[in-house]
């Protein structure tokens, strides 16, 4: 074990600093730490992307991320993706569209959809398949999901 | 006469209703296992065996037990004081199991030593530090080697690693020897035959993968002599059960909670040495302790599915007639048995008639230890292995006599006029009508159509096939006397003041959206608003009794209390709602619901509110004559048979000549669950399912090399079907409802895993057929369809 060091990221808009030892990793500085407890670990691989969050914008697998390399980051997690009561638009999607079952995936399935939907807005259904190929469900059989993700770029398509 | 002016309210059974799980799910706000924190918890780490077989020689503790912010380092042999070895659900002859291995290890992954410390990094650290040296012994590996005189055995009691050994057939088995009492009508219906295939299949081993691994918290409160146990199980009450057995408590001493679970597929039914070696240390510590499974830990010791080897021969007339299977099964249940190893590879025999009338069957089962991770129930438990040696064999005797898939079975099936039928393993298949099923499967799939689509597409070169499979399956279990458990459901309906509704249920579900489909049915029942319902579940401090969620009960048999108790409490609100009607002569059998009142049927001005019932029933002045205050009934169900559900499956496949690589171009599922509560669900179970189904006949296997070292052990390893594998299912349903229970629903949850599988691989085989292909084993790796293609033959 090394000694902790300082850290401050930026989580869902608010400024977190925190004394972490080097080898803690991002996934359980958010939860344990923060207490955000939506991101899950399914794996310790990277492989399954129920870990995923968005640091600096872009989908990241905080399961492979040390919470020392996230600092002076941004990181939205989410908790952090609904407008106050609003729901985002994908949240919205995976619940008219049934894009769920245990609901395990499905935090870190949305935020990798967040990202495919800013770098691509009007994702074909190759194309949404392609994008969340990083992340595991093992529920839905996934059409469901397409169907989220497609609802939900319709929806920010028109506003 | 009051009159509510609320609307309508419509009928919500057969509705696409949004799932009311969903909101809590989809914000981060759900409360999984690792979610939880309690003051002043400690975690723990297994020592785990780093070898397949082997007698414990030392173990090295010292290095853990002083590190900074360790609790305890216990070994097996110290914990075996505090635990005895671990209970089974099923009547068969099992050697003793502890939950941390005692004097030998007989799979890697097995717990050798546990840690108790501060935080759960400090915990692996204390783990990693424990040594443990081996006297290794050969690793058993190979299943049918196994049972040879010279193979290593695994445990004394079992010579030739034999589990169990089952065997009936022809006429009948003498209960005395277990033996064929004549069994010459099989052995005539083979000579008789004009076309036998025999084929050797496997139906591989396989990792369930739920997204959320295992994970429990235990808290003993000294003072109270009271246990809490949190845990990602499918059957809280069944772990309350064992857990209290376990500790020497009794039931009113435990309470079980499944949390919100990410998924189970059966391997969450067992109940593991880790719950209840954390419950124990939680008493020897004085502490909350946590234990949280990493996916490494889950390929290693979370229970696998299937590895069935079968030996299986089909006989027909050269008009397709099938005039007898004979099927010789080989299971390899690795190291021990858990909570229902033994039992599931009895269901595949059972299911092996399929929708057929065969005259007769040979069905022997041997059930082998090996050097692996014990196995037991994986979505489908038993019916997938058992249709895929039968849906294989089918479409073999099809494809020798030139014959359409579609055809043979059409052949063959049990005809509609013969239900109930019984089959020759003994079970009552409660309805059934496969002709329409097949019928609309092949229309929805164009049949003929995709036939031409393929020849066009060999005739450019491509390598392209088309599968069909139909398969019939078991649900609902069951009667109490073939589940071990017992196969009853409970449930609870209260009415609240004002008129709101809390109902219970043992069937604590994990994914399947009991809260959203049970809250429809009560809905439709009392006539009030969904959102004026809530569905408890998953904790027996609250659910007072239940079974659990497996074996696709949660519909018919949960669902079937749910209704007994909400027809109790409707009646006795009824009987409220007639005492303050009394000045109109109303008698309860008069009356129904009807858009939030009580009411006389078809004088909606002769009504109560369904509210101010509610709030006189517990301010019932005065109290009607022989009547209990408030609303709060509850029921069991035992259901008198199971339900069997059946379907078609039709795909398209494409092989990549040049990579072997295998495409799904198609998949067309048409299931019969009989009544449908909610499509949405049921669609999204079927997906979920054919997903599992597809990821089993082309991409997932467990692999262990010669030393029984785990070669797949994390995602990296194990190929997961992941949503660019897959296409668009095509989903269609008929409807057959089953007698069993009230609702007519037979359930859904693991149809999807039971059809796709042989169809995919009937399809694959088709592609394959213009080189000689008869049958390829799965999974259709690459580099097997490309040897086939290249080599052809068998794999």
């Amino acid at each position: 074990m090394s000694e902790p060091v300082p850290i401050t990221i930026n989580v869902n808009g608010r400024k977190r600093s925190a004394m972490v030892e080097p080898r803690l990793l991002l996934v359980h500085f958010l939860r344990e730490s923060l207490n955000l407890t939506g991101t899950h670990v399914g794996c310790d691989t990277s492989q399954c992307g129920a870990c995923t969050v968005l640091l600096d914008g872009s989908s990241a697998k905080s399961c492979t991320v040390f919470a020392v390399q996230a600092d002076g980051s941004e990181v939205q997690t989410i908790e952090g993706l609904a407008d106050g009561d609003e729901l985002h638009p994908l949240q919205d999607g995976f619940w008219e569209e049934h894009g769920l079952q245990c609901g395990y995936c499905t935090p870190g399935m949305i935020m990798s959809a967040v990202n495919l939907l800013e770098e691509n807005p009007a994702p074909s259904e190759a194309e949404i398949r392609e994008g969340i190929s990083g992340n595991l469900c093992r529920c839905t059989g996934y059409q469901h999901i397409v169907n989220a993700i497609q609802h939900a770029a319709e929806r920010m398509a028109q506003s | 006469m009051t009159i509510a002016d609320g609307p309508a309210l419509p009928k919500l059974i057969g509705e696409r209703v949004k799932r009311r799980e969903d909101p809590r799910l989809i914000q981060g706000q759900a409360t999984y296992v690792d979610d939880i924190k309690l003051p002043g918890m400690l975690h723990l780490a297994f020592k785990r065996s780093d070898i397949a077989h082997g007698v414990i020689r030392s173990i090295d503790t010292s290095a853990a037990a002083a590190m900074e912010g360790v609790e305890l380092v216990i070994t097996g042999a110290e914990l075996a004081e505090h635990l005895g070895p671990m209970p089974i659900g099923t009547p068969f002859p099992a050697p003793d199991h502890f939950s941390v291995a005692t004097d030998k290890v007989r799979y890697v992954g097995e717990p050798v030593a546990v840690v108790v410390a501060e935080d759960r990094y400090i915990a692996r650290d204390a783990a990693d530090a424990i040594e443990v040296e081996y006297d290794e012994l050969p690793a058993v590996v190979d299943p049918e080697a196994a049972m040879e005189a010279d193979s290593a055995t695994l445990h004394e009691g079992f010579e030739r690693n034999i589990a169990v050994e089952s065997y009936w057939g022809g006429t009948g088995v003498n209960p005395e020897t277990a033996q064929p009492e004549d069994d010459s009508a099989v052995d005539a219906a083979f000579a008789e035959a004009d076309v036998v295939v025999s084929q050797r299949m496997l139906n591989q081993r396989l990792a369930p993968n739920a997204m959320e691994p295992r994970g429990v918290v235990a808290q003993y409160e000294p003072g109270r002599e009271y246990l809490t146990v949190w845990s990602a199980t499918q059957n809280p009450h069944i772990l309350r059960t064992l857990v209290a057995a376990m500790m020497g408590l009794g039931e009113h001493q435990v309470r079980a909670v499944a949390p919100e679970v990410g998924g189970g597929f059966g391997c969450k039914i067992n109940i593991y040495g880790e719950e209840y070696v954390a419950a124990a240390l939680s008493r020897l510590v004085k502490a909350p302790v946590k234990w949280i499974e990493d996916r490494t830990e889950a390929f290693l010791t979370t229970t696998h599915g299937r590895d069935l080897l079968g030996y299986i021969d089909l006989a027909a007339k050269s008009d397709g007639t099938i005039t007898g299977l004979k099927a010789r099964i080989i299971a390899d249940i690795g190291a021990y048995e858990v909570l229902l190893t033994a039992m599931i590879p009895t269901l595949t025999g059972l299911m092996m008639n399929g929708v057929y009338r065969l005259p007769v069957v040979r069905h022997e089962l041997t059930e082998v230890f090996t050097n692996k991770t014990p196995t037991d129930a994986y979505r489908g438990a038993g019916r997938p292995e058992g249709l895929y040696f039968l849906e294989r064999a089918v479409d073999m005797v099809a494809r020798e006599l030139d014959m359409d898939p579609a055809e043979i079975r059409r052949k063959n099936f049990v005809p509609a006029d013969e239900f109930p039928f019984a089959t020759q393993s003994g079970l009552v298949y409660d309805s059934g009508n496969y002709e329409p099923c097949l019928d609309k499967a092949l229309e929805v799939a164009d049949w003929q159509g995709l036939l031409a689509e393929r020849d066009a597409a060999r005739a450019e070169g491509r390598i392209v096939g088309v599968g069909l499979s139909f398969y019939v399956e078991v649900c609902g279990l069951g009667p109490s006397a073939v589940v071990p458990t017992g196969g009853w459901e409970h449930s609870g309906v209260t009415v609240e003041r004002g008129g709101k509704v809390t109902a219970t249920t043992g069937a604590s579900p994990h994914g399947q959206g009991n809260e959203t489909t049970f809250a429809q049915m009560l809905a439709d029942h009392f006539s009030i608003p969904l959102e004026d319902i809530t569905i408890l579940h998953g904790d027996t401090g609250v659910v007072k009794q239940g079974i659990g969620t497996f074996g696709s009960r949660s519909q018919a048999v949960g669902g079937a209390a749910l209704i007994s108790a909400a027809g109790k409490a409707g009646d006795k609100m009824k009987q409220f709602a007639a005492a303050l009607m009394t000045d109109q002569e109303v008698s309860p059998e008069d009356l129904v619901f009807e858009d939030g009142r009580i009411q006389v049927e078809g004088a909606p001005e002769v009504s109560k509110t369904f509210a101010e019932v509610a709030d006189y029933a517990y301010v019932p002045v005065p109290l009607p004559p022989g009547m209990e205050p408030g609303v709060s009934e509850e029921a069991f169900f035992e259901p008198e048979n199971n339900t069997y559900p059946f379907g078609c499956h039709i795909s398209m496949v494409e092989v990549d000549r040049d990579t072997g690589e295998t495409k799904l171009l198609k998949l067309i599922a048409v299931d019969d669950c009989g009544n449908v509560i909610n499509p949405l669900i049921v669609d999204g179970q079927v997906h979920g399912g054919l997903a599992q189904g597809i990821g089993q006949a082309m991409f997932e296997e467990v692999v262990y090399d010669e030393d029984g070292q785990p070669v797949t052990a994390s995602f990296m390893d194990y190929v997961m079907p992941r949503a660019a594998d897959l296409p668009v299912f095509e989903l269609d349903r008929t409807v057959t409802p089953t007698p069993i229970n009230p609702l007519g629903a037979k359930g859904v949850g693991e149809a999807g895993t039971i059809g796709s599988t042989p169809c995919v691989v009937n399809a694959a085989v088709d592609a394959l057929a213009p080189f000689g292909v008869t049958h390829i084993e799965m999974p259709l790796r690459p580099e097997r369809m490309w040897r086939l293609i290249n080599e052809g033959g068998q794999s």
